[in-house]
């Protein structure tokens, strides 16, 4: 049977009147690639605040590296990591200056941060690197920088917010590479984008719609199941069932 | 017939970085034009150059049969433009920057509505807000009618979908696509290969070169080799095993599958076993249609980085 790393329970979230989260129930297990979908404002960044001990659910049962997210946020935070697309470095610091910071911050000691940022550099082939500003590499050396540098302290779970939006199609390629090694690892990846050519590549994707999970299943089995040939295709057909009559009538001729 | 636009041996260099060497590409009237490719690979750059915005280090460049260097202002006129970040008075209403865009160029929301009606109507009802609190698909819709409101003859769009979810995009597309009626001539760059799919033709670009211009469905037949999908539960062991095989050239992971290409072109005929003696028992080969990111990619590996092909099947290398 596989860990779960993720338990999730009746989720409830809400501000004021407002539910953002209604009543989500879902696991993720050790290991696993798992997407998270859905439109604009479907709740999904609510939710991540939460499994990241950022905010805790108004009712429910959140447990997240074996901690409870209302009570251990903190302990969540140490057991996390996290990498948005947009900002991860700092270009005004070197590589191995970035390195060291972050080692810092998620606690590691000098002699762990000096050892794992030698086994990160030959890994990536970064020697060479290692004293350049981050502003003087290209984007997708700087892409690979960040996700490894978001499992330095080997955390067991990792939060992805579009990884390779607008990465060449080498780069995404040897980046996703990195990503089912990390999982192989036993760290769990949570995906979340709005690109679902990226959902393709995830081993179970969940989709939201209006503060809930609508749907959740391997992409395989969720393309099946919608007789489509395309996640693309499943997550408008049920992200937002009116898409298909949209609201302006054809314009008329005067 | 004359061309939309026209550029001769473009070159754009900033410091030491050379963003466009020598590109020469023509886009035909009333046509959707795609530029394909990553971030940094030249596109923006490029579009100011077509929008008059920024002037090339040398080349020719002709828009709406106006030269860009000489006859910039004319040619203002005619262009909408909406750049990747969202660029709209944010503490203006939906309405205003409306009606502000119409006047700046002469023009009334009520001449060329009927031109933004289908975009505009999805925001209408929320005219009063500013557009600074909008959501980012309705920014996108707003942006896009400012661009449309003086009814231009070319309509250039910066990553217009960036950011925005999938249901959105789609719309977005469908959008463009009901602009055909008005004759207008659409460039628009995007990151995400699958959206080359709706455009007419494509130009992919990567470090400032162009790796191929044509129809989608041309790009994609451009594709060297036949391919293979190889589906297992176990991805990762999977492209690490049919890499290690003689047989195999490449292997990249796909989405669900891993993308293969073999010598001969054809499946090896004891491949399961091979794949089962490292411990991966459920594969799965089928051929499958190279998409334009397969393509993409082989001209990336093959083409080399200065290597030019065009429609007309010339080859320049510079």
């Amino acid at each position: 049977m596989r860990k779960k790393v993720i338990e999730v329970e009746n989720l409830v979230k809400r501000f004021g009147h407002f539910t953002a989260n209604d009543n989500l129930t879902f696991e993720v297990y050790e290991g696993e690639i798992f997407g998270f979908l859905g439109a604009n404002g479907a709740g999904k960044t609510t939710a991540i605040r939460i499994l990241s001990g950022l905010s805790s659910p108004t009712s429910g049962k959140v447990k997240v590296a074996g901690f409870d997210s209302g009570k251990q946020a903190e302990k969540i935070k140490k057991n996390i990591g996290y990498m948005c697309q947009k900002f991860s470095l700092y270009e005004d610091l070197t590589v191995k200056e970035n390195i060291m910071l972050y080692g810092g911050i998620y606690g590691l000691s000098r002699s762990q941060i000096a050892e794992r940022t030698g086994i990160l550099l030959d890994k990536l082939r970064f020697r060479e690197y290692e004293n350049k500003l981050i502003s003087e590499l290209p984007l997708g050396l700087r892409q690979k920088l960040s996700f490894s540098v978001a499992v330095l302290h080997e955390p067991k779970i990792v939060f992805l917010d579009e990884p390779t939006g607008g990465v060449d199609p080498i780069t995404r390629r040897q980046f996703w590479e990195m990503i089912y090694e990390t999982a192989a690892s036993g760290i769990t990846v949570f995906v979340t984008t709005h690109y679902m050519d990226e959902a393709e590549y995830c081993d179970r994707i969940s989709i939201m719609n209006e503060g809930r999970i609508v749907a959740l299943d391997t992409p395989g089995n969720l393309k099946k199941q919608y007789n489509v040939s395309s996640v693309e295709e499943v997550f408008i057909k049920i992200a937002r069932p009116d898409a298909s009559h949209p609201p302006a009538p054809s314009p008329g001729s005067g | 017939m004359q061309k939309a636009i026209d550029t001769s041996a473009i070159c754009k260099r900033f410091g030491n970085t050379t963003a466009l060497s020598n590109i020469s590409f023509s886009v035909n009237e009333s046509e959707v034009f795609g530029f394909i490719g990553p971030d940094g690979a030249g596109k923006t750059t490029l579009m100011r150059i077509i929008t008059t915005l920024m002037l090339p280090d040398s080349g020719d460049i002709n828009v709406l049969g106006k030269n860009c260097r000489t006859e910039f202002k004319e040619l203002r006129k005619e262009i909408g433009y909406m750049p990747g970040r969202f660029s709209l008075y944010q503490d203006l209403s939906v309405e205003e920057n409306l009606e502000f865009y119409a006047t700046v160029f002469g023009t009334s929301v009520k001449e060329n509505y009927d031109l933004i009606y289908d975009i505009y109507s999805h925001i209408e009802p929320f005219k009063k807000r500013l557009a600074g609190k909008l959501s980012g698909g309705m920014k996108q819709k707003l942006a896009l009618s400012c661009a449309l409101i003086h009814k231009p003859r070319l309509l250039v769009l910066d990553e217009p979908t960036t950011g925005v979810d999938a249901v959105s995009r789609s719309e977005f597309w469908d959008m463009l696509g009901k602009l055909r009626q008005y004759n207008i001539t659409i460039l628009v760059s995007t990151p995400y290969m699958d959206e080359a799919m709706r455009c007419d033709r494509v130009a992919l670009i990567q470090n400032g070169n162009l790796l191929a211009i044509d129809t989608p469905g041309e790009v994609r037949n451009g594709y060297g080799r036949k391919l293979f999908s190889v589906k297992s539960a176990d991805k990762y062991k999977l492209i690490i095993a049919l890499r290690s095989l003689n047989e195999t050239i490449t292997s990249f992971p796909f989405g669900e599958s891993v993308h293969v290409t073999f010598k001969n072109d054809r499946i090896p005929e004891n491949l399961n076993s091979l794949l089962q003696n490292q411990g991966i028992n459920d594969a799965l080969t089928e051929e499958t249609e190279a998409g334009i990111e397969d393509r993409f990619l082989e001209l990336m590996q093959t083409a080399g980085p200065s290597f030019v092909k065009t429609t007309e099947g010339k080859a320049a290398r510079q």
